[in-house]
């Protein structure tokens, strides 16, 4: 019903919106590939090298992995267990316990990390993989709870009768027939939850201080920027690398990673 | 917070007690890891502290401190600033993109939307320290502006009293304009097409039908993506951060940041919590105000 004139103007404006999104990201790997060394001439994959060993990022980017998986990790099991609680089981309190869970969703870590951060350096806890992981976690799970309980509430009620009549309890209703059914929405969660942790700054900003050698990724870019103000080339490179792993990851599994973020935020 | 529709309105799952051992380690690391330090900060707001010595009670004076303090009172404005950036535009031109690529097939359509849809996954740090090059005096904003003639609007972006704060909520615009889009074009996915031929014959153009029927089949979505946009403007940190710290003069100061820099930098912990305490009633109301809003327009 639409003619040839509205199609191209469709195309102009679509070309032009995917143009300003993506033209930051072109320009910093157009500047990742400069020579670093004034003078120089040429383009180069030099400096993924050097940002990499010299620049520190090869521990950044491991501590960041480390952070990471461990969040992933321990936010999808509790969640599991908890949305399985939420979702299929009633027990008095239940409503309250979850609306509180839900409180998370809003509260911003600004607000969490102050009293941590005292509380933390009052027992030595700073500058430790756990002083990132736990707060994270506890986050996490305000969205995991929510999502999983959704999805325990969307299966069928048979599937749990079937298992209970073939004599399964709780316990193995949820590992043997709940979970390996719920497979995408443990791993579109998992997804969701593994680029918050490893795009956060924040927490990583106030509970590393001194010990440098556990900067994640973000953070470790983040000072690098601030020390070498001319090594534009290096700088790009190191944005490059902590950029790279959510990017890839989103590139090959992007059809979760939007219908997460659209579910996630209609359904909260 | 829409509760989905119960099945024939029986409670969800049997009374069982032993949902409380499957909730328990979840609630238990929440507890402590969330909720208390949330109360911490509730407690630390009505001290004054340095982060070392003993503090001082001061009852509400660090919430008047916030009213009455210019320093306090400006990352606020600030943010309400972002808002204009992060949320009205991004909802503004994704209506219109939502709008136009709704209403013709187009091959390739997959593609934008993962291409539109990208800057959601990138680090925040990322892409302020991209942003920043770009906004470079020798960058190249400076350098399309003096290629078209415009050397005269040439300027150090962020160094720019007037300029700094725009500049940082133009990369929210980037940031937030795709996922908007995708949000309204799911949303509108959904709307019959009975419904536009409807209109199509009632003798409505373009935009008019879309005003009339793809507008208002939004509403939900356009609630979402305001919670969304406004909460990010309200705790604009990282960016802030790395691209301006603040400046020039106070001029880019936000509330996360104001948090950080009085906690960890001029030890005011107190009044750090203030601002924080302040920040998250602020979202909270804001997240609640605009679910009722769009509750009741429903109805």
């Amino acid at each position: 019903m639409t003619g040839l004139p509205e199609r191209l103007l469709t195309y102009a404006v679509l070309v032009a919106a995917a143009a300003f999104c993506v033209l930051p990201m072109i320009e910093m790997l157009w500047l990742a590939i400069q020579p670093d060394r004034v003078g120089d001439t040429g383009l180069t994959l030099a400096n993924f090298g050097t940002a990499w060993s010299a620049g520190g990022f090869g521990t950044y980017l491991r501590n960041s992995a480390v952070v990471s998986a461990s969040v992933v990790l321990l936010a999808t099991l509790l969640s599991c267990l908890a949305g399985y609680a939420f979702g299929t089981m009633a027990f008095p309190g239940s409503s309250a316990l979850f609306y509180l869970l839900l409180v998370g969703l809003m509260v911003p870590s600004e607000a969490v990390v102050v009293p941590l951060y005292f509380t933390f350096s009052a027992v030595g806890l700073t500058d430790t993989y756990l002083a990132m992981i736990a707060p994270q976690v506890a986050q996490s799970l305000a969205f995991g709870t929510f999502w999983m309980r959704a999805y325990f509430r969307s299966t069928p009620r048979e599937l749990v009768e079937a298992a209970r009549l073939d004599g399964a309890g709780h316990w193995r209703t949820l590992w043997s027939v709940l979970l390996p059914v719920g497979r995408p929405a443990i791993f579109t969660m998992a997804l969701l939850v593994f680029m918050w942790t490893w795009n956060e700054f924040l927490i990583p900003l106030v509970m590393v201080i001194n010990d440098e050698s556990l900067r994640t990724a973000p953070l470790g870019l983040a000072n690098f920027q601030g020390q070498y103000t001319s090594g534009a080339a290096l700088l790009a490179a190191g944005s490059v690398l902590v950029a790279l792993p959510v990017v890839v990851v989103y590139l090959f599994c992007q059809r979760y990673f939007i219908r997460g973020m659209l579910e996630g935020a209609v359904k909260g | 917070m829409a509760e989905p529709s119960r099945r024939t309105g029986a409670p969800p799952g049997e009374p069982r007690l032993v949902g409380y051992l499957y909730a328990l380690p979840a609630l238990l690391v929440f507890a402590a890891f969330l909720l208390w330090p949330i109360l911490r900060a509730v407690s630390l707001s009505f001290y004054e502290w340095d982060g070392l010595t003993q503090g001082t009670w001061v009852g509400l004076d660090n919430y008047l401190a916030v009213v009455s303090d210019p320093t306090l009172r400006a990352p606020f404005v600030h943010a309400l600033v972002l808002v204009l950036f992060f949320c009205v535009a991004p909802i503004g031109i994704g209506l219109a993109l939502a709008g136009l690529m709704s209403r013709v097939r187009l091959r390739g359509m997959a593609f934008f939307r993962t291409v539109i849809f990208l800057p959601q996954v990138v680090a925040t740090v990322v892409v302020g320290i991209a942003w920043s090059a770009i906004y470079a005096p020798q960058g190249p904003l400076n350098d399309v502006l003096s290629a078209v003639g415009l050397d005269g609007l040439a300027t150090a972006w962020l160094g720019d009293e007037v300029w700094a704060l725009p500049a940082v909520g133009l990369v929210g615009t980037w940031v937030f304009t795709g996922l908007c889009v995708v949000l309204f074009l799911a949303g509108l996915a959904k709307v019959p097409p009975a419904l536009y031929e409807a209109a199509r014959l009632d003798g409505a153009g373009p935009v008019r039908e879309f005003l009339a029927v793809g507008l208002p089949a939004l509403r939900g979505e356009i609630a979402v993506a305001a919670i969304l946009t406004i909460i990010a403007a309200l705790r604009t940190f990282d960016l802030v951060y790395v691209m301006t710290s603040g400046g020039p003069s106070n001029s880019t100061s936000v509330p996360s940041y104001e948090v950080y820099d009085r906690a960890f930098v001029e030890g005011e912990v107190g009044s750090a919590a203030t601002v924080a305490v302040v920040l998250t009633a602020l979202i909270l109301a804001v997240s609640i105000g605009i679910n009722r809003f769009a509750e009741r327009e429903v109805t």
